[in-house]
């Protein structure tokens, strides 16, 4: 068993007895989605809500959430994960400061959850499980074995998610 | 935008973090009446993952003061202490001896403490900016947060995360002499990419126009 690491802006795919990890998610997300009888898994660490938003060409895939969630099940499909038994659970989109002097952009955490549930239903994928908003930051880990996604946060505890 | 930046502008940019974080710095000496000094200052340009890794990781616990600067060069700013020289410097400010920020239990006069801490410092460090530029810089109201690393310096990414994978970082830390030189917190400052320009206009300093 090895703990695969997904950075910010990233997104893996895994098999068990894998564990998918991502560290720190302050207002970004992290979206599992899995198959609990092929025991397969991808994971992507988001920052924005969509790839319209970009300024420029060069598109990073894996930063946005219509197009991490596109790149992660077309390679989940491509592995062979039947898009019946896929199914999704999602952390993070805090707002980790609260100014109401900070621009628009600090918003961002609502706009990101709200982002990925509707790219989400839009390809009728379930979701079973989350753990969003608030204030604080999270580490999350998806035993791909189990399909439990352990939530982390620093000032309220750890809880799993199944 | 790193490729328009040469060795040279990356000097005008250490030599505004050594300005600003001077000024933090000669604060927090007189804040806490002893000597307080700084390293010279470290511009990088780095990727997302590797900011949200820095020093302890993205999982490492911060007390951080966050700053949003708007007007002629918006930008971020970050002053960022380690849980325990978060609780030295407060129950140094307010002779309180109970309650951590590394046991996630402060109390209420350790909190406002740090926040004060965290006014002087940055509000200084971006007085001296403004000073030296002569641009017109509006902090807002500095905030405080006790997080994961990652979780905190990332909202200052989204800004520039919309148009680049890359930022530079204008990070000085501060040391006390009398304890080896052990690192009593930083400054990080993410100019927005648009304020680069801006910047090294208002010193004086050519950029190539794309």
């Amino acid at each position: 068993m090895s703990i695969i690491k997904v950075s910010i802006s990233d997104a893996k795919v895994a098999n068990h007895p894998h564990r998918l990890r991502t560290t720190g998610l302050g207002s970004c997300v992290g979206i599992v989605l899995y198959d609990n009888q092929r025991k397969m898994a991808g994971m992507a660490h988001i920052m924005l809500p969509e790839s319209t938003m970009a300024r420029r060409g060069d598109l990073n895939l894996h930063k946005y959430a219509d197009t991490a969630i596109e790149y992660v099940y077309e390679e989940l499909i491509t592995k062979g994960m039947k898009k019946q038994a896929m199914k999704a659970m999602i952390a993070g989109g805090a707002q980790m400061f609260q100014s109401k002097s900070a621009n628009e952009m600090m918003r961002i955490g609502p706009r990101n959850v709200e982002a990925v549930k509707k790219e989400l239903s839009s390809r009728g994928i379930p979701l079973v499980a989350e753990d969003t908003g608030g204030t604080n930051g999270r580490t999350i880990e998806f035993d791909i074995g189990s399909s439990e996604l352990s939530v982390k946060t620093v000032a309220k505890g750890a809880k799993t998610l199944r | 935008m790193t490729a328009e930046l040469g060795k040279f502008h990356l000097d005008v940019l250490k030599e505004i973090g050594n300005i600003g974080a001077g000024h933090g710095a000669t604060a927090l000496s007189s804040l806490l009446d002893r000597t307080i000094d700084m390293k010279v200052p470290e511009v990088r340009v780095a990727g997302f993952d590797e900011v949200t890794e820095m020093t302890g990781g993205a999982e490492e616990i911060v007390v951080t003061t966050y700053l949003r600067m708007t007007g002629d060069a918006p930008a971020t700013m970050f002053f960022i202490l380690p849980p325990d020289q978060a609780d030295y410097f407060t129950s140094e400010m307010t002779g309180i001896r109970d309650g951590s920020f590394k046991e996630m239990n402060p109390g209420t006069m350790k909190v406002s403490a740090a926040q004060e801490l965290g006014n002087i410092l940055a509000g200084s460090y971006l007085s001296a900016l403004s000073d030296f530029t002569k641009l017109d810089l509006e902090p807002s109201v500095p905030e405080l947060a006790v997080d994961m690393f990652g979780a905190i310096v990332s909202s200052g990414l989204i800004e520039v995360s919309n148009v680049t994978d890359e930022v530079i970082i204008i990070e000085t830390i501060l040391v006390d002499p009398e304890k080896d030189e052990e690192i009593n917190g930083y400054f990080l400052l993410l100019p927005d990419p648009g304020s680069y320009k801006t910047i090294f206009h208002a010193l004086g300093v050519p950029v190539d126009e794309d």
